[in-house]
């Protein structure tokens, strides 16, 4: 199946170097969609070409020496064993080499240092395993999780293809969207361990640990879907927590802004709406498996020796644990996050139940977003 | 010849030979098969890891085990192949090369060696704990390493003891060189592979003591309430990167020096002309060693240092360009003119010369602050260091043995098995990293067990030639074990250009040479 | 046997085995016993007790060959070269902890608090916007973690005493080094004798320093960075002039046994070198751990 298509690939890899280069095959450094991601992309391809070319002159002559002074064409060996000018030569074209590459680089790296004259600041947040933004200016906060496709078919011998995904594991249920031709400072932190924020279309990528920030800048000079990954192993699920940027104007920019304050306005307040059983199963299901399946896994089985199982799990069916159930969720434990912040009354209401109720915890118990509201407070 | 030898050569016999040895030479035997095996249990994992990146999706293992396959798979092909290979090396070569009867500190070299069997039965009785083995790289970083489950301190005593052994082990190197050398052997008359290894020793005790500082302070940040790498309390955990790195870089030294001093012996044997630049060999590598203190914030140029800090160490990073160079150059003007022969080691050889370049040329680009916010974490940055590791330093070490196994064993192996493995091996490698170059400029980070489908084609690639490269692997095994058992008997002089007083004592080596120390003539004193 | 100018090389050793098995069964009780596993504290022990049945067996048949007049002058000399740089590996150890004493105060805390890098990129304001850089630093950057301390040490009450009797402990080993090799005997065991007490009281006065520093001053490993360092270089250093001050004792019991003539003692040399590398840490120690 696949290997026939892959010998395909080779054959035109060989025979088309040139254009598969670019096209499909993805051999190279992006370029970007800003003028540092241009930049550091030029200054890749001069170190590279330098590179090169070096490579061609000492393997070329030790390919010379292979072919023409062997031992198989009757040449006596020389007996020579040093020379000071040689030597002294070799020893300063390479400085000379470096100075060239260290002059362009030090420039670059003054400029991507610069952060001054920020229009839109947002800060990303690492988390075990999404990324939060916080909009500072706005006061705007979201979570960005990998996508449900992704997720499903990233399971361990999960049977689905990747193949009909084309964003697979490049893809979130929440996206973040940035105003183009504007100077956005960009934060980067974490909640836990380190991680690290990367989108290569911006050129440059920054890790984020726990109790310091980093910052730094990009002005996007092009529409568009940037997408990438944390670049930084923070776990289990490093490989599944991807940044999708979008990039748009700047009147697009602050109506999704308002839109998206008006939704997070919405979910503030949630204590008072009642769900049925089913509504909050159903709920229930989706918030556990967008958030906390990622550690205590589908089954609700955990991981041994790491993640407990919530299947049987004293806290999740003892009645007189129901108030400790949900804080836990509110205020998280050791390695347990916090979601407090992060979801609401109602999610938290409808987790709750499902996981009193699913994988043979039958309960019976309905937690209403009230209680949780009350647990809050408590 | 065989005057320099001992008359009555007496080996004990049974186990005791075996765990009790002062001999040198028993001893570099014993570090050697261990490095082997090693290198088959690390290289395993590493099947593993390619297995599970063959095609997108998971297939095989859970992401928690990758990571620990890939953690476990580094500590041992570092600790436990490639160290103790280049220490078994040394202790087989040093004291014949020096004309010395044996290791300075023969009881201690003997524990040397057996801590590593109990030191890496700790780091791998991990896999079967509670919350697994280790998975948070080889590099440790805390906070994630510090979510460890019952593995944590076996992982840190694990440290803790291997440290042990090769500070040891580096001190009795120095101790031999400096006082054991025969009447004669000044130090710029020694092998350059000799002096490879003394400037290793420093490194060695100069640097692996902070790891163990290192790892210590993540031990008491988990069970004793410090707060080292812990911005709460002020600390931070980027201490723990800088204290790391402290020791990481010289530390892929340590795996580069001795593979340096070992092409520099083979080189001008298969050449059949004397070494070029003897001196600025010897100078360069000192170079290297020194400037290799003061370089290792190049591993984490990401970690948002202050302006000034990030051009310091590109500027430290790319100077280590010019010693490297130097040698690079000196090894190509002793092939140039020369009268070459291309047996198996003198393949090897090239081979190392022009992949290690290779690995270079990619390191000097990630030594670029700018551009390396960009590699960082990638692909490109396993397809560096795997060049200078894989096709470097492992490739010299089997240069290494092919070229002294018949002194070793008294017989030649069979020349044209290694070749074919020689071929094997160099074809697969490449496909195996090459490829990885692209993976990683196109964007794929490293670490990971599973990735979108436009990484598809070419981490398929690279598996198979990860599997080819591992099954070639067996051949060389085959190879050692045939010569051992038996096969042509080799000349004491195994190599017709080979320079040195190795060169000088019967092959096989007896048990004990040198017992008293030997009369240098000139021409055992060329290189 | 063994000419003076033959190097000595000894017959198979079971030593060499028996510190790895010990050291082995160290580590797994340590590990078992930090995972509070039944029976670590076992363990633990027994790998502790082979650790010193390695070293006393071990160092008796060094003792034997050197009274056996079985080294030369060549076999002295790697003694010496491993002494020597068995004690540089030593600095290194201290030299990481030196390291993140410096990192805390030099880099971190003032990031924290706003000043430099930190002021920069944002940590201070966004993050620890209420918190205040200060060395010592009393209130941590999140107070809730971790427990506050009411005062430091100061230099200039036991540290300094603990200096002088360091330093003084230095001329007195010197004194006893002169004294052997004069081989005056009575002077040897009385310098000696002075070295290792000095070096108890030392271990005795900083064992009540951190009485009082925990007990009064509620100063612990858990007082942020100042607690961590504090303890963890003052902590090492204490273990090693304990294990240096037995050391001491071991080689007067020697001494009195007539162990060591006026030419060879490299096992007193040895031990004092040890001791003077102890001193010196201490002097570091004092200087930027205490004072500045
Ligand atoms: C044997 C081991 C070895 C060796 C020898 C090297 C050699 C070098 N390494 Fe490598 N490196 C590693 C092992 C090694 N490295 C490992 C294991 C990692 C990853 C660790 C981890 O994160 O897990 C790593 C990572 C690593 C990074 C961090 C990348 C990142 O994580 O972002 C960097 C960055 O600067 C770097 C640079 C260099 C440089 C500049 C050299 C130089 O010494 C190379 C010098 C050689 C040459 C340049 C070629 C010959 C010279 C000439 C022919 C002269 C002319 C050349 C010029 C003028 C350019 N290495
Ligand atoms: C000296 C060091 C050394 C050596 C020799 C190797 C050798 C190999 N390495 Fe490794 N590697 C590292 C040091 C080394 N590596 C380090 C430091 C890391 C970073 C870890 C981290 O991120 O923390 C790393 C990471 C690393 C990764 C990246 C994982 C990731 O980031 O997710 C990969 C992926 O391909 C890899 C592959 C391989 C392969 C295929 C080999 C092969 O060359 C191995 C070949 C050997 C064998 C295969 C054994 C012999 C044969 C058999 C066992 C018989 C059976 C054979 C078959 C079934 C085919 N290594
Ligand atoms: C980053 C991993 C992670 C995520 C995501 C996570 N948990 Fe947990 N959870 C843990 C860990 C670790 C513990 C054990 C905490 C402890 O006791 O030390 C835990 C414990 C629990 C417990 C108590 C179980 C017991 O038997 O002690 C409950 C209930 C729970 N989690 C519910 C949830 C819910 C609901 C979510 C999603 C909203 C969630 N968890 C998401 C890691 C996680
Ligand atoms: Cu987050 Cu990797
Ligand atoms: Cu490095």
């Amino acid at each position: 199946m696949k290997l026939k298509a892959l010998f395909n690939k080779l054959v035109s890899l060989f025979v088309l170097f040139p254009l598969a280069a670019q096209a499909e095959w993805g051999l190279n450094l992006r370029q970007g969609a800003t003028e540092i991601s241009q930049k550091v992309y030029d200054l890749h391809m001069f170190t590279l070409w330098i590179m090169v070319a070096i490579g061609i002159v000492v393997f070329g002559l030790i390919f010379w020496s292979i072919f023409y002074h062997r031992k198989s064409r009757g040449v006596k060996p020389a007996k020579f064993s040093h020379s000071t000018t040689v030597e002294i030569i070799w020893t300063a074209i390479p400085i000379i080499i470096i100075i060239a590459l260290a002059v362009p680089a030090t420039k670059l790296l003054i400029a991507m240092h610069d952060t001054s004259g920020s229009q839109v600041t947002l800060k990303a947040t690492g988390h075990q395993w999404k990324w939060q933004y916080d909009y500072l200016d706005e006061g705007l906060t979201l979570f960005s999780n990998l996508d449900e496709k992704s997720q499903e078919i990233r399971q361990l011998k999960s049977g689905l293809n990747p193949q009909d995904h084309e964003n697979y594991l490049l893809d979130v249920d929440q996206p973040i969207v940035l105003p183009i031709n504007t100077k956005v400072r960009i934060l980067t932190t974490s909640n836990d361990v380190n991680h690290a924020w990367w989108v290569p279309d911006l050129g440059w990528k920054r890790d984020a640990i726990p109790g310091f920030t980093n910052d730094n800048w990009a002005i996007i000079e092009k529409e568009g879907t940037y997408r990438g990954q944390c670049a930084e192993l923070c776990g289990k699920d490093h490989g599944f927590m991807p940044i999708v940027v979008k990039a748009v104007p700047m009147d697009e920019y602050k109506i999704w802004v308002a839109e998206m304050k008006a939704a997070q306005d919405a979910k503030k307040n949630t204590a008072n709406i009642v769900l049925t059983k089913e509504e909050l199963m159903t709920q229930g299901e989706a918030v556990y498996k967008k958030v906390c399946l990622a550690c205590h896994q589908a089954n609700g089985q955990g991981v041994q020796g790491v993640f407990p199982a919530l299947a049987g799990s004293a806290v999740a069916i003892d009645p007189a644990n129901r108030l400790g159930h949900i804080h836990r969720i509110i205020y998280g434990k050791n390695l347990m996050p916090a979601f407090g912040e992060q979801l609401s009354d109602v999610e938290i209401a409808a987790v709750t139940t499902y996981e009193r109720n699913a994988w043979g915890n039958n309960t019976g118990d309905e937690v209403q977003a009230k209680e949780v509201s009350e647990a809050r407070n408590k | 010849m065989s005057t320099l030898a001992h008359e009555h050569d007496h080996a004990p016999s049974g186990l005791k030979r075996w765990l009790c040895s002062t001999n040198h030479k028993d001893i570099g035997t014993l570090y050697l098969i261990f490095a082997l095996t090693m290198f088959f249990v690390g290289g395993a994992m590493a099947m593993v890891i390619r297995a599970e990146l063959f095609e997108p999706g998971l297939q095989y293992v859970d992401p928690q085990f990758y990571n620990s396959m890939v953690t476990v798979h580094a500590l041992v092909m570092i600790f436990g192949a490639v160290m103790p290979a280049g220490v078994g090396l040394a202790n087989w070569m040093i004291p014949l090369m020096i004309g010395a009867p044996d290791m300075a500190l023969p009881r201690m070299n003997n524990m040397s060696f057996w801590i590593l069997p109990f030191g890496f039965a700790l780091l791998l009785s991990t896999l079967f704990m509670d919350g697994g083995a280790p998975a948070g790289g080889w590099t440790m970083y805390p906070p994630l390493v510090l979510q460890t489950g019952d593995a944590f301190p076996f992982l840190i005593f694990a440290v803790h003891f291997l440290g042990i052994s090769s500070i040891m082990g580096a001190i009795n190197i120095i101790a031999t060189v400096f006082n054991m050398r025969a009447p004669g052997m000044t130090l710029m008359k020694m092998p350059l592979f000799v002096w490879t290894w003394v400037i290793t020793s420093f490194l060695l005790i100069a640097s692996l003591p902070v790891l163990a500082g290192a790892v210590t302070m993540l031990l008491t940040d988990k069970y004793f309430g410090t707060s080292f790498f812990d911005a709460a309390g002020g600390g931070d955990p980027v201490m723990f990167q800088h204290i790391f790195w402290f020791f990481g870089h010289p530390e892929v030294y340590i795996l580069a020096l001795p593979a340096f001093g070992i092409i520099s012996q083979v080189i001008p044997a298969f050449a059949r002309k004397p070494l070029f630049g003897y001196a600025s060999m010897v100078y360069a590598t000192a170079s290297i060693a020194l400037l290799s203190f003061v370089v290792w914030a190049h591993h984490m140029f990401t970690v948002g240092m202050p302006l000034k800090g990030e051009l310091f160490f590109m500027y430290a990073t790319m100077l280590i360009a010019v010693p490297t160079g130097v040698k690079v150059f000196n090894w190509m003007a002793t092939m140039w003119r020369g009268a070459m022969t291309f047996e198996t080691p003198m393949l090897f050889a090239i081979a190392f010369v022009i992949l290690f370049t290779i690995g270079g040329f990619s390191g000097v680009m990630l030594g670029m602050t700018p551009v390396d916010f960009q590699y960082h974490d990638t692909y490109f940055v396993v397809a560096h260091f795997h060049y200078v590791l894989l096709t470097g330093a492992v490739f010299a070490l089997m240069s290494a043995v092919y070229y002294w196994l018949p002194k070793w064993t008294g017989y030649m192996y069979d020349e044209k098995l290694g070749k074919i493995h020689f071929w094997l091996s160099a074809i697969s490698s490449n496909v195996l990293f090459f490829p990885q170059h692209f993976l990683g400029l196109a964007g794929m980070p490293r670490r990971i067990p599973d990735y979108n489908i436009q990484f598809a084609d070419f981490n398929m690639i690279s598996s198979i030639g990860g599997f080819a490269y591992g099954l070639s692997q067996l051949l060389f095994v085959y190879i050692v074990i045939k010569c051992a058992l038996g096969g042509k008997k080799a000349k004491d002089r195994v190599w017709e250009g080979a320079k040195g007083l190795e060169w000088y004592v019967p092959s096989p080596a007896p048990h004990h040479t040198f017992e008293t120390p030997p009369k240098l003539t000139k021409e055992m004193l060329e290189h | 046997m063994a000419g003076k100018d033959i190097y000595y090389v000894p017959h198979g050793s079971k030593w060499p085995l028996v510190g790895s098995l010990a050291l082995f069964t160290t580590f797994i009780g340590g590990g078992m016993l930090l995972n509070s596993a039944p029976g670590a504290k076992y363990v633990l022990l027994l790998g502790a007790a082979a650790i010193v049945y390695m070293f006393a067996g071990w160092f008796a048949e060094v003792i034997a060959e050197s009274i056996g007049g079985k080294y030369s002058k060549q076999v002295d000399t790697s003694f010496r070269m491993g002494m020597g740089w068995f004690i540089f590996s030593e600095v290194m150890f201290f030299a990481a902890f030196f390291g993140a004493l410096y990192y805390a105060r030099v880099f971190s805390i003032p990031w924290l608090g706003g000043e430099g890098n930190g002021g920069i990129n944002g940590t201070h304001e966004f993050l620890w916007s209420s918190f205040q850089a200060s060395w010592p630093m009393n209130v941590m950057p999140d107070p809730s973690k971790f427990t506050q301390y009411s005062d430091v040490i100061p230099a200039w009450g036991v540290p300094a005493v603990n200096t002088a009797i360091l330093l003084t402990s230095g001329l007195t080993v010197t004194f006893a080094h002169w004294a052997l090799k004069n081989a005056e005997r009575a002077k040897l065991s009385f310098w000696l004798f002075a070295t290792v007490a000095l070096g108890f009281i030392f271990v005795f006065l900083q064992a009540e320093e951190y009485a009082h520093a925990m007990g009064d001053l509620n100063l612990t490993l858990n007082s942020g960075i100042y607690g961590s360092t504090f303890y963890m270089l003052t902590g090492f250093h204490g273990f090693h002039v304990t294990m240096g001050a037995v050391m001491l004792l071991i080689i007067l019991l020697r001494c009195l046994k007539g162990h060591f003539s006026n030419k060879d003692h490299f096992a007193f040399e040895a031990v004092a070198w040890y001791w003077h590398f102890v001193d010196v840490v201490w002097l570091g120690l004092f200087i930027f751990v205490y004072w500045v």
